[in-house]
């Protein structure tokens, strides 16, 4: 009997086939990337690898007579509250390969998650709660430096007042929401289709992520922001100018304090067009961008950003959220950003060392708290705002998060789902099945530009839906009203240390 | 001294619902306390018997160039606290006991003084003024918080010149004849009945709410206050009083004297118009309402409310931008009237030249005529 490796015969799933509701039509085999199925012509049947499923769900979901179906395996090591099976699983890759381990998305690990600690309020007798259906309700949100004061000066002519004070570039978005950075190159330009179309849809803004934006996409640019990373891929006057807006991406929740690498097999013509790299290069990130060794170095670079684009574009800077992010925050504000934008260690990414993003970073509701926090202590929460990223799923997390202090919300692994995406984890293989996560032209074309735009203006118009009702049951009809607004939420199951950063009080008091 | 490091996210905040009712005489006919005082009480049922106050303006007419510093105290220790530090602060021109009289509505008043003060140029004073920019206005902004803040049992009824408030706990026309109110002549007067649901009665509690010479009655409940307070504080207002209506005390005070609005504009902070409105508006007035409303976002008081807000230039009514709370406003001859109910207002000018009831977040503007102070 042959050895099986544990990563082998441990394998995570089981593919469960009827055979009776079989019809060999093999949908099976072609649409898996990952090579499980095959058919076995001699016997006219068909067969499966169980230690290459990845758990996408891909074949269970296009079998036309639902003869499959993926189950956990069982099958398990002894228990042990120590080691997991996957600790045993992963010891095993390692000693097998030597290498690091790769994943991909957010932090699954079991973490305390805040958001499942805050409770909303609701009006009851002495303030009527309002109907959002009835009344207007308001989710407009400007990004961007604000002023302490707006001075005005009479019109000579006809004596009315009129604006004196001169605004920086502010973003407008009708809801408060962002398509996450995710570049071209780790997401298809199917995907980033779909993103830029939904973002004009509905008045609210893509990020590009550090891959530059592809030529078709310019047309897209008044709800675009366009991303600075290290590895400066794509960036040029022309890419700085294209969008309404400029991300310098120094971190990302997922993997903070690490670079990128899109391996070469993904650098296709178009991606090394746009990205501006000899096709099948690998595409690497530095960890640091190398003109940013401290504070002052940023504040030259946002200002060599401004200098490009004649003062016209908000300048944004993306950091992961680590120990002292109200320090760091504070000292953004104070280089001349715009938007400091916060990813949480849940935000999600294409390929981060496992133990990077399951070890390395906080929650974005603390680090969110502190940096508000801190900004209001230091009297400039004004000039700049806050986006966060990383951990929220629904509109309920959103709107917990714009009451501690968010100016808005973006959107990743939802816009992902949204489009298809199973959470399979396997973004770095370049095989996603739902075509969403790799460049390979036959897994690309699954995913439908305008189908998955669709989706995406779905997924916001339902989640404005939603906060609208929470914000008219709390007696509010615009959400600033409700932005830092943490009277409105109460912590269940915290400890004081916990509520005291977030600034909340107990439920029932 | 109070422990300043406390958090402060953790507060109670009052639920008050409330009568209000104002009047003001542009050309500045000073109109006896009674005639106030009826037109409240008229709205006994909209209050509980736990507060009741009343602003009054242009009733210190010889100490006019004096900030009016109504005291309230609850404790000895308090008022002799207050005073050492008054008497460090300021020049204190003359100072006495408010006359009140003793009714069985009233029980256990806390004691009440008054004080006419100018800032003493002490160095204190001068690094201010010299090295932090500050008006004298700022430094009487700074001591009131401090008195506030600082001294337990001591509070600040009013800090304003030719002005003062009187309010406790009572329905206001028990507070009236507490304070002896047919004594006083003025030429603005506000009154409020309160409602709460959630505070033991706390004299300092009832409204007006006033800082410099601004006075507020509110009819309402704030519900951005979690918001609206710690956008104050970025700015160094704190709120100690645990009401809501203090905010907007704060937020007048912010807009128009420290950042110059006019209270026209100040109003459109306060109750912004909706975004519709505002992008419907020709390209000036849009960029100035836009730009409001980006800047003071976190300013705009949300949820019901009617207002009166007072000072020694004028009158100002208020509604919510939905409005949620009833306002009526009525004129005659040069008098301008504002209530919760249009009974208050007939109850005290029978044939009024007009009656309206204004449109929520449609400031009612009466200004004192040019000259009158």
């Amino acid at each position: 009997m042959l050895y099986k490796s544990v990563n082998e015969s441990f394998n995570e799933f089981l593919i469960d086939r009827a055979d009776a509701k079989c019809i060999r039509c093999k949908v099976c085999v072609r649409q898996c990337a990952y090579d499980v199925h095959a058919y076995l012509s001699g016997e006219d049947a068909l067969t499966e690898d169980n230690s290459l499923c990845i758990g996408c769900r891909r074949c269970s979901a296009l079998c036309p007579t639902g003869a499959i179906t993926i189950r956990s395996n069982e099958e398990s090591f002894k228990a042990n509250a120590s080691w997991s099976s996957a600790h045993i699983r992963n010891l095993y890759a390692q000693a097998d390969t030597g290498g690091i381990l790769l994943a991909a998305m957010g932090n699954p690990a079991k973490y305390p998650i805040y958001w499942d600690h805050l409770l909303l309020d609701a009006s009851q007798v002495t303030n009527p709660s309002i109907d959002p259906l009835r009344e207007p309700m308001e989710l407009r949100t400007y990004l961007g430096k604000k002023p302490h004061v707006v001075e005005v000066v009479r019109d000579e002519k006809t004596g009315k007042a009129k604006l004196a004070t001169k605004l920086s570039p502010q973003l407008k978005l009708e809801y408060p929401f962002i398509f996450s950075a995710m570049s071209y190159g780790a997401l298809n330009l199917n995907a980033h289709k779909a993103m830029a179309a939904a973002a004009q849809e509905l008045g609210t803004i893509y990020n590009t992520g550090e891959g530059g934006l592809h030529k078709d996409l310019y047309q897209y640019g008044k709800n675009v922001i366009v991303q600075v990373a290290s590895g400066r891929f794509g960036v040029s006057e022309q890419y700085l100018n294209a969008g309404v807006g400029i991300e310098i991406k120094v971190g990302q929740g997922a993997k903070p304090g690490i670079g990128g690498h899109l391996p070469g097999e993904k650098v296709n013509d178009q991606i090394s067009e746009t990205r501006m790299i000899p096709i099948g290069s690998d595409a690497i990130s530095p960890a640091p961008h190398h003109d940013i060794y401290s504070i002052e170095d940023l504040r030259q670079l946002i200002y060599a950003l401004k200098e490009a684009t004649n003062y016209e574009k908000p300048v944004s800077v993306k950091i992961a959220a680590v120990h002292h992010v109200a320090a760091i925050a504070s000292g953004i504000a104070r280089a001349g950003a715009d938007i400091i934008t916060i990813d949480g260690f849940r935000g999600g990414t294409g390929a981060a060392p496992q133990v990077i993003r399951d070890n390395v970073g906080i929650p974005m509701e603390l680090a969110l708290a502190a940096v508000d926090a801190r900004l209001r202590d230091e009297g400039i929460r004004n000039q700049v705002s806050i986006v966060v990223g990383g951990g929220v799923r629904n509109s309920s997390d959103a709107i917990k998060a714009i009451a501690l202090g968010a100016d808005a919300i973006n959107l990743g692994t939802s816009t992902l789902l949204a489009l298809g995406c199973t959470l399979c984890q396997r973004c770095y293989t370049g095989k996603c099945p739902w075509g969403i996560t790799t460049n390979n032209p036959y897994l690309a074309k699954r995913l439908n530009p305008e189908i998955g735009a669709e989706r995406l203006v779905n997924l916001v118009h339902a989640w404005g839906h939603e906060m609208k009702e929470i914000l008219g049951g709390m007696g509010l009809n615009a959400l600033e009203s409700l932005r830092g607004n943490r009277y409105k939420l109460r912590a269940v199951g915290l400890s004081d240390q916990a509520m005291n950063l977030l600034g909340v009080m107990p439920a029932g008091e | 001294m109070k422990n300043n490091l406390k958090p402060t996210h953790r507060f109670e905040k009052d639920i008050s619902n409330c009568g209000l009712t104002g009047f003001i005489s542009k050309s500045g006919k000073l109109v006896e306390g009674s005639v106030i005082i009826k037109s409240i009480a008229l709205m006994h049922d909209r209050g509980n018997g736990l507060g009741g106050g009343f602003a009054a303006y242009g009733i210190y007419p010889d100490f006019k160039e004096f900030f009016a510093f109504h005291l309230m105290y609850e404790s000895g220790m308090a008022l002799q606290l207050t005073e050492e530090y008054l008497a460090e602060h300021f020049l204190i021109d003359h100072h006495e006991e408010i006359p009140t009289r003793r009714n069985a509505a009233i029980t256990n008043p806390p004691a009440f003084r008054r004080y006419f003060v100018k800032p003493l140029e002490t160095a204190e004073y001068k690094e201010a003024r010299e090295f932090q920019n500050m008006t004298d206005e700022d430094i009487i902004v700074t001591h009131v918080m401090r008195i506030n803040n600082e001294i337990e049992g001591s509070f600040v009824v009013s800090s304003g010149k030719n002005m003062g408030a009187f309010k406790g706990v009572g329905y206001p026309e028990e507070i009236a004849d507490f304070f002896r109110l047919e004594d006083y002549s003025g030429h603005i007067w506000t009154a409020h009945n309160r409602f709460p649901t959630n505070t033991p009665g706390w004299w300092g509690g009832a409204h007006p709410f006033t800082l410099l010479d601004w006075s507020i009655v509110h009819n309402g409940e704030i519900s951005s206050y979690g918001i609206n307070k710690r956008y104050l504080e970025m700015y160094g207002y704190l709120c100690t009083m645990l009401t809501d209506t203090e905010v907007v005390a704060y937020m007048l005070d912010l807009l128009i004297r420290k950042h110059g609005l006019s209270p026209e504009l100040a109003s459109m902070a306060l109750a912004a118009p909706f975004w519709d409105m505002i992008d419907s508006l020709p390209e000036d007035e849009r960029q100035l309402l836009t730009a409001i409303r980006q800047v003071y976002g976190s300013g705009l008081l949300n949820g019901p409310f009617a207002i009166l807000f007072a000072s020694n230039e004028g009158l100002i009514g208020l509604n919510d931008r939905v409005k949620l709370r009833p306002l009526v406003c009525a004129t005659k001859d040069d008098f301008v009237y504002m209530a919760s109910e249009e009974a208050a207002i007939r109850e005290i000018c029978s044939q009024p030249d007009r009656v309206w009831s204004p449109r929520g977040g449609e400031p009612v503007i009466a200004r004192l005529n040019p000259g009158v102070i």
